[in-house]
């Protein structure tokens, strides 16, 4: 079986535009967390979200490659430039090899709703224009990139909730691994439009401590009162060793194990069975052992239940290793389908630049998280090895493992 | 034939739109080339009519068109038409 490494990283989020900038805002414990009036005008409950503009990409791209890129599109298109810029992948070495892409993505409402509204006012569809139903598909991030970039390889969207981005990487490992792959574009995106989050905000899972919007998001925290939606993309090059070293990649890391389960249990609840097992099964595919593994960046989005029970699945897979949990999430809110990449990516910032950022608002403990050892402040660490959970709707539970490489 | 006004309001929505040098807009230039149109690009064309000019058209409307030309005194008609 290959080995799977990592050799190119692009991020766009609340908490920066690209690497450095995000490396920065991860060493100072900065929150991307602000306010969207908008919302109360249309009766959201809050009006929180991650705060992020969208990326100026007309002088990047000619019109036809950006009609049909939808905002979560744009930001990972930003952030794929980033990463083949990293892994020194250019155009001619894209047309020469079968590159593939993985990206998870879970929605696409904004152009649904704008096209709908057209429709329902105009009674004319060619009104909503050509771009709209290229944004509007689930898979519009790997169709738009596939052709934006050349792509060859294979190419389709993950839609697992908040696990889609972690599920991406997860899937961009088994297929390179498995050798049917060489190198695949993974990652995930999210947009960040009220459009987007309106039936969530309806179900009272956003926090509503608005007249403190940096101390909204508080994972593990006992007076959390919920998540806050945010976005942008992720991205990460995956290929196997042998082709890495054949180009003389700059190797950042490795995929060292993949784990997933379902809860088989309810719509939004989650329970701590599923990522129990998910996390069993990551670490026995990594071949590591708990004490290996220094970091863990949790999936806790700042939700009652969903903190309390990964609490308790982390404790019971743990033993006495007492690893430094964070959730970045406490930064830049909950990122939802690109969380599961871009937790990757804030995690391999820390381990490559050695240190945990803190993780904010985590003042007063519950009994869960009171056993857990979670860092207030940014700690100087060097690591080898990090864990990143990430679960969704459904109960659908991914666990990744990413370790430094090593010949 | 669409007055001097007219023609100017279209080559700049065209050029705007499909963000072509408007220098390469003249009356005698094929509109398809020019503009790099495709198939996609004919219902952009419908919404920059509705849009900017009023008129209600379907993509296929636009098939007898060779020239810019044809395209100024197509809207002009319509629009003509429309009062």
């Amino acid at each position: 079986m290959n080995r799977v490494v990592i050799t190119g990283m692009g991020i766009y989020s609340c908490i920066g535009k690209n690497q450095e900038e995000v490396r920065q805002s991860l060493y100072r414990g900065a929150s991307g967390i602000g306010l969207d009036p908008a919302r109360k005008e249309y009766g959201y409950r809050s009006a929180l979200t991650g705060i992020l503009e969208r990326p100026d990409i007309k002088g990047l791209l000619d019109r036809k490659k950006r009609m049909g890129l939808s905002e979560q599109g744009q930001y990972a298109y930003v952030a794929t430039l980033e990463a083949f810029r990293e892994a020194g992948i250019d155009e001619a070495y894209l047309q020469e090899n079968e590159v593939g892409i993985l990206y998870g993505n879970d929605s696409s409402a904004e152009p649904v709703i704008h096209a709908v509204d057209i429709i329902r006012e105009k009674r004319n569809t060619a009104l909503v224009g050509s771009g709209s139903i290229f944004q509007s598909m689930n898979s519009t991030v790997t169709m738009n990139l596939s052709v934006i970039f050349k792509l060859r390889g294979l190419s389709f969207t993950v839609s697992g909730a908040c696990a889609s981005g972690s599920h991406a990487i997860g899937m961009g490992y088994f297929l390179i691994r498995s050798g049917m792959q060489e190198c695949m574009v993974c990652g995930g995106a999210q947009e960040v439009n009220m459009y987007s989050v309106g039936s969530f905000d309806g179900l009272s899972a956003f926090s509503l401590r608005e007249d403190e919007p940096a101390k909204a998001s508080r994972p593990f925290d006992k007076n959390r009162d919920g998540l806050v939606p945010s976005g942008g993309a992720a991205t990460l090059i995956l290929e196997s060793y042998a082709s890495a070293k054949r180009r003389g990649a700059r190797i950042l890391g490795e995929v060292a194990g993949y784990g997933f389960s379902s809860n088989g249990d309810h719509l939004s609840v989650p329970n701590v069975d599923g990522p129990r097992r998910s996390l069993e099964m990551a670490i026995r595919d990594s071949g590591l052992g708990i004490k290996d593994i220094r970091y863990i960046n949790a999936h806790a989005t700042s939700t009652q239940i969903g903190d309390l029970n990964e609490a308790k699945a982390l404790l019971h897979v743990l033993g006495g290793a007492r690893p430094y949990v964070t959730s970045t999430k406490s930064m830049t809110g909950h990122e939802m389908w690109m969380a599961g990449a871009s937790e990757v990516v804030y995690s391999m910032l820390m381990m490559q630049n050695g240190f945990i950022a803190p993780h904010l608002n985590f003042e007063e403990p519950d009994e869960a998280s009171a056993l857990l050892h979670i860092p207030v402040q940014t700690v100087e660490k060097e690591f080898d090895a990090f864990l990143s959970n990430s679960f969704g709707f459904g109960g659908t539970n991914s666990t990744l493992i990413i370790k430094k490489f090593h010949h | 034939m669409a007055n001097t006004e007219l023609i100017e309001k279209i080559n700049r929505k065209l050029s705007e739109e499909f963000e072509t040098d408007i220098e390469l807009i003249r009356p005698d230039a094929p509109l398809m080339q020019t503009l790099e149109l495709d198939s996609l690009d004919l219902v952009d064309m419908v919404v920059l009519v509705e849009q900017h000019f009023g008129l209600t058209l379907k993509a296929q409307d636009f098939a007898s068109i060779k020239t810019f030309q044809d395209f100024y005194d197509f809207i002009d008609s319509h629009v003509n038409d429309a009062n």
